[in-house]
């Protein structure tokens, strides 16, 4: 099970008249795998994302998820995606059960009132149920867009720097959820991070992107000494700083 | 087409508007203030020179109809505006929603506000002021459906104009109404605008009916004109509604190009 691809990338290009955001990448998930999306901002991570969520049509290239070609049939497909990102947040006006009940309702998720019950549980946010999401705290709203990202048992989950702006015993935490949630359900995940001891302790391949490319890829955690870096975040730097000898 | 998902966006406005009922004041609080100046200016010109017309007749039914088209027009921008305001695109449309339930969500939304508004006018009219719109007779349900029609549409354009323009956009749309008003014949017969405004205000489906109204209440009959009126105002109604459609879904795959979906807030102009 671990070896069925579950996202494939090929030539991926998005042009903003002649700046290119995105310029030819081409990257696989197979199922159960954590993948990080590394880069300086601007790198084209979200705009990568953005693709695979089916809110950016690509200038070019093809997306595959679960074998489909996205553009043929986004709104099916998108039953078996989710997404947590730290700019996205859940409507502020809704209270954290009527959101979860709305967004269960936009991705059919059967027996939702159970799934919602389970869900508070799991991310402690059951005391929070009537309050409204704008009134919740950043690492309790993260818990919330977390909870909505797998409200629908997703075989793809895309986080986008879900840890940022939490304070290490929450980040730590969400972390973790996280974690033990695809280990559990073996679920392919895509994830954007600036956090170098994240990235070490979670991701099982990451992708470099500067200016739009794909400068390096590997497993993060022998990397540095490939490339003759005492650490990540060294190596990181210097490809930010120095793309153009990484091959770009 | 999921009819869970287009119970999820009407839901959502359902939510919110018992999550903070001052919303319910978009729906019933301008519709009673109008009804009610309405109605006294009516009785006021009535009461004028011994005047034997009958101004509440004529001004408090067209007053009631428009009105109804405002509602109608404002209930979906109303409803496309929350999940502006709240920043509620990227989770919406990166979900399985298509466009076409996000729309059918704020029509169903706009029908339900929109016919309660309504109601509340047709009730104070009669109370108030003895006004019963009923005497139009069964000539008022497709009247009612031509103009819900293209209060829908005027929704959908609105709505589209914003999505194309960013959240600014949204002072274009309520003085919507206000401005084809001018061309409905409304307040007056079309006959009263000068040639080339004539020609404008042909086009607009309201006119067809609120020319049939004054017609029916001045000569108290039916003739064939009015069901040529009918058939001519239903099918304005029905094109302007296709085309505002296909207007929105064009601006919408505009948006997925530009990337003005995941940045909205940005205002993408």
């Amino acid at each position: 099970m671990d070896d069925e691809v579950i996202l494939k990338i090929e030539g991926v290009t998005k042009d903003y008249g002649s700046v290119k955001a995105v310029d030819n990448v081409s990257f696989s998930i197979n199922s159960g795998k954590i993948v990080g999306l590394l880069g300086p901002n601007g790198a084209g991570k979200t705009t990568t994302i953005n693709m695979i969520l089916g809110i950016l049509d690509p200038t070019q290239g093809l997306i595959e998820v679960f074998g489909k070609n996205l553009k043929d049939g986004r709104s099916k497909i998108s039953k078996s995606i989710n997404f947590a990102a730290v700019y996205a947040h859940m409507p502020a006006n809704l209270t954290v059960w009527q959101n979860l009940y709305v967004f269960g309702l936009l991705y059919e998720v059967k027996n939702l009132k159970e799934k919602i019950k389970y869900l508070l549980h799991e991310f402690d946010l059951e005391r929070f149920s009537d309050t409204k999401a704008g009134l919740l705290s950043s690492g309790e709203a993260s818990r919330l867009n977390l909870a909505k990202a797998i409200i629908n048992n997703p075989r793809l989950l895309l986080l986008d720097e879900p840890t940022a702006s939490l304070d290490p015993n929450i980040s730590q935490l969400v972390r973790q959820k996280i974690k033990e949630y695809v280990e559990k359900t073996k679920t392919a995940t895509l994830w954007t991070s600036h956090n170098m001891q994240e990235i070490e302790a979670v991701f099982d391949q990451v992708f470099f992107l500067s200016h739009g490319k794909i400068l390096l890829s590997g497993n993060p955690k022998t990397l540095p000494s490939e490339y003759g870096k005492k650490d990540l975040e060294e190596l990181l730097i210097t490809v930010a700083r120095e793309p153009l000898s990484f091959g770009s | 087409m999921s009819f869970t998902r287009v119970y999820a966006i009407f839901l959502r406005q359902v939510f919110l508007i018992k999550s903070n009922p001052t919303r319910l004041a978009t729906i019933f609080l301008w519709v009673i203030v109008d009804t009610i100046q309405w109605g006294f200016i009516s009785e006021y010109l009535g009461s004028l020179g011994q005047s034997t017309f009958s101004f509440i007749t004529v001004i408090l039914g067209a007053i009631i109809l428009w009105e109804f088209v405002t509602r109608t027009q404002h209930g979906l921008m109303r409803g496309f505006l929350e999940d502006i305001w709240s920043q509620n695109f990227i989770n919406y449309f990166a979900s399985p929603l298509e466009i076409k339930e996000y729309l059918a969500g704020l029509v169903i939304t706009s029908i339900v506000t929109s016919l309660s508004g309504f109601w509340i006018m047709v009730l104070i009219a009669g109370l108030a002021f003895g006004y019963n719109i009923f005497k139009i007779g069964l000539f008022l349900l497709p009247f009612v459906s031509i103009l819900f029609v293209f209060g829908i549409a005027m929704g959908i354009f609105i709505s589209a104009i914003i999505f194309r323009l960013g959240p600014s956009g949204e002072w274009l749309g309520w003085p919507v109404p206000l401005v084809l008003s001018i061309f409905s014949g409304v307040y007056y017969p079309i006959s009263t605008l000068p040639g080339v405004l004539q020609i404008v205000a042909k086009l607009m489906p309201p006119c067809y009916v609120f020319e049939s109204i004054r017609s029916i209440l001045s000569a108290g009959t039916f003739s064939t004109d009015l069901y040529v009126n009918l058939v001519i105002g239903a099918s304005l109604a029905m094109i302007s509604l296709l085309m505002t459609y296909k207007f929105f879904i064009g601006i919408y795959h505009y948006n997925l190009k530009t990337g003005a979906i995941a940045r909205f807030n940005a205002e993408a102009l």
